[in-house]
Formats: structure tokens, C-alpha cells, sequence
């Protein structure tokens, strides 16, 4: 029997895997990869409760009530949620690329340039 | 144990295990190679509930795109005689206590709130009140373009707006001068 928690604790344990990427790591690459592990993490919490999220009209004839189907508003969300991953996956890969030219390396922790 | 509960497990087995690959793995090629895998499961997540656009869309932009994007960059970025590419930094077993003590929160919180005490719904009832006749796709689409009933015509524009300015930003910042 499948229910809303089993999609919400996946969505959970995705969003902590991708976070423990995100900070124990020295490659900014794989620092990006933690935060789209997140992202989609995120993306399957979104499209769980919107499948699960239900549109309960009065009915016209009657007692009762109508089922208009599931509120799509998860689903609009999640394609918003990919179209900002894409943008930013693009920006932080070209800033990874422009860092490495510069200084030669992708250490997260060298690149301090900004640092006080 | 019906159809959707095992490729639900299958799906979610896989995906935590790959996931694990992409953070644990030594050679950061190879966690690239796994962030596929993560990605193509979770389509199969989203093809499990009724969400059959966002998971061609997940195999089009993630599969297809940014991994190849990543894979790229990290051809760009090789460092030569490196063999642990992809190194964990000494703070680990700290950023792994945060880390189970924010899921054990988020899990905590999801499994005793109210709202989902009362749903108690399972997914073949959900999907079972899915209408039968009208497509997916088509109401999505209905809902980013049409701007007589209430839809996201504006949030769509603003998207196509953002991606312009990250396609110029990337060309800016990654030319070389």
C-alpha cells in the first residue's frame, strides 16, 4: 500500500544524501551534484502531494461531492523548480570553468578570494 | 504487495543506493555516472504518480543536459596524477551527524503532523480518482498557456526570462578574455 509518507520520507532521505554532498565535499563539481540531488529530492515531495491533493467540488445534481481530478499546482512547481536547476546548473559550471582558468584549481576550499 | 508498491521499492532502492554512489564514490567521474542513474529513477518515481510530463522532462534536461554539462565540465577542470578526485573534507563525520539529524527531523515531522494522520489515502484510491479521459500533458499545458482560466502565464514568461539571462550570464562568465 503506497502512501503519501512513502514518497515524503524518500523525498527526506534523497534531501539529506544530497546535503551531506554538498558540504563535506572539495570539488565544487561534486558540490553542484549534492545540490541537484537536492533539487530532485525536492522535485519528488512536490509531485507526491500533488498527487495526492485533490480537487473536491459540490456536486450540481444532489448530495456529495465531485472529483475534479488532482491539483496540477505540484507538478507547475516542480517544472519551475527544473528550469532554475538548468539555469543555475549552467551559471555555477561556468563560473567553475572561468575559477579553474584563473587559479587552477576547483577546491572550494582555496577559492577564498572573497574571504575578508 | 501490489504492482506500484514493488517498482516503488525497486525505484526508491535503487535511487538511495546511487545516491550514496554519487557522494561516497572515489573517482568523481564515476559519481557522475551515478547522478544518471539517480536522475533516470527518479522519472520512474514521477511516471509512478500520474506525472507522466515531469519525467520526460526529468530524462530530457537532467539525463540529457546537465549531466553531459557536468561530465563537460569536469573535462574541463581535470587535474593530471590525481587519483582521489573526488575527496571528502576531514569535517565528514560532523556534516554526517547534521545531516541525520535534519532527515530524522523532516521524517519526524511528515510522519506525526496533523495533515498526514488524516490522509490516509492510498495511492490506487488516489489514482483511481484520476478522470480517466483527459491527458496529463494537456492539462499542464492548460494551465502554463491558456490566460482565461486561472493559469501560470505570467510565472512561465518570467521562467523563459530567467533562462535568457543565465544563457548570457554563462557566455560572460566562462569566455576567456
Amino acid at each position: 500500500m503506497l502512501t503519501l509518507n512513502h514518497f515524503l520520507i524518500l523525498g527526506a532521505v534523497l534531501f539529506c544524501i544530497g546535503l551531506y554532498g554538498a558540504i563535506t565535499k572539495h570539488n565544487a563539481i561534486a558540490v553542484l551534484m549534492g545540490i541537484e540531488i537536492m533539487l530532485n529530492a525536492v522535485n519528488i515531495t512536490m509531485v507526491g502531494f500533488s498527487f495526492f491533493n485533490h480537487v473536491n467540488a459540490p456536486s450540481q445534481f444532489g448530495f456529495g461531492v465531485t472529483n475534479l481530478g488532482t491539483l496540477l499546482t505540484g507538478q507547475i512547481f516542480a517544472i519551475f523548480i527544473i528550469t532554475v536547476a538548468a539555469a543555475e546548473a549552467a551559471v555555477a559550471l561556468a563560473m567553475v570553468i572561468a575559477i579553474y582558468r584563473k587559479r587552477d584549481t576547483v577546491d572550494v576550499g582555496e577559492i577564498d578570494m572573497m574571504k575578508w | 504487495m501490489d504492482l506500484a508498491t514493488l517498482l516503488f521499492w525497486i525505484f526508491a532502492v535503487i535511487l538511495v543506493v546511487a545516491a550514496l554512489l554519487v557522494v561516497g564514490l572515489r573517482n568523481i567521474v564515476h559519481s557522475a555516472l551515478a547522478l544518471v542513474v539517480v536522475f533516470a529513477m527518479a522519472a520512474g518515481i514521477y511516471t509512478l504518480l500520474n506525472a507522466e510530463f515531469i519525467a520526460i522532462v526529468q530524462i530530457l534536461i537532467y539525463v540529457g543536459a546537465v549531466t553531459i554539462l557536468i561530465l563537460f565540465a569536469l573535462m574541463l577542470t581535470r587535474i593530471a596524477g590525481l587519483t582521489r578526485t573526488n575527496p571528502t573534507n576531514r569535517l565528514w563525520p560532523i556534516a554526517a551527524i547534521i545531516c541525520i539529524l535534519v532527515g530524522g527531523t523532516i521524517i519526524y515531522a511528515v510522519t506525526t503532523s496533523s495533515r498526514a494522520i488524516q490522509n490516509t489515502m492510498t495511492a490506487a484510491q488516489a489514482a483511481s480518482q484520476v478522470p480517466a479521459n483527459i491527458n496529463n500533458v494537456v492539462r499542464i499545458g492548460q494551465l502554463l498557456y491558456s490566460p482565461t482560466s486561472y493559469s501560470y502565464v505570467l510565472p512561465f514568461e518570467i521562467a523563459s526570462l530567467v533562462l535568457l539571462v543565465a544563457i548570457v550570464g554563462a557566455i560572460i562568465i566562462g569566455r576567456e578574455d
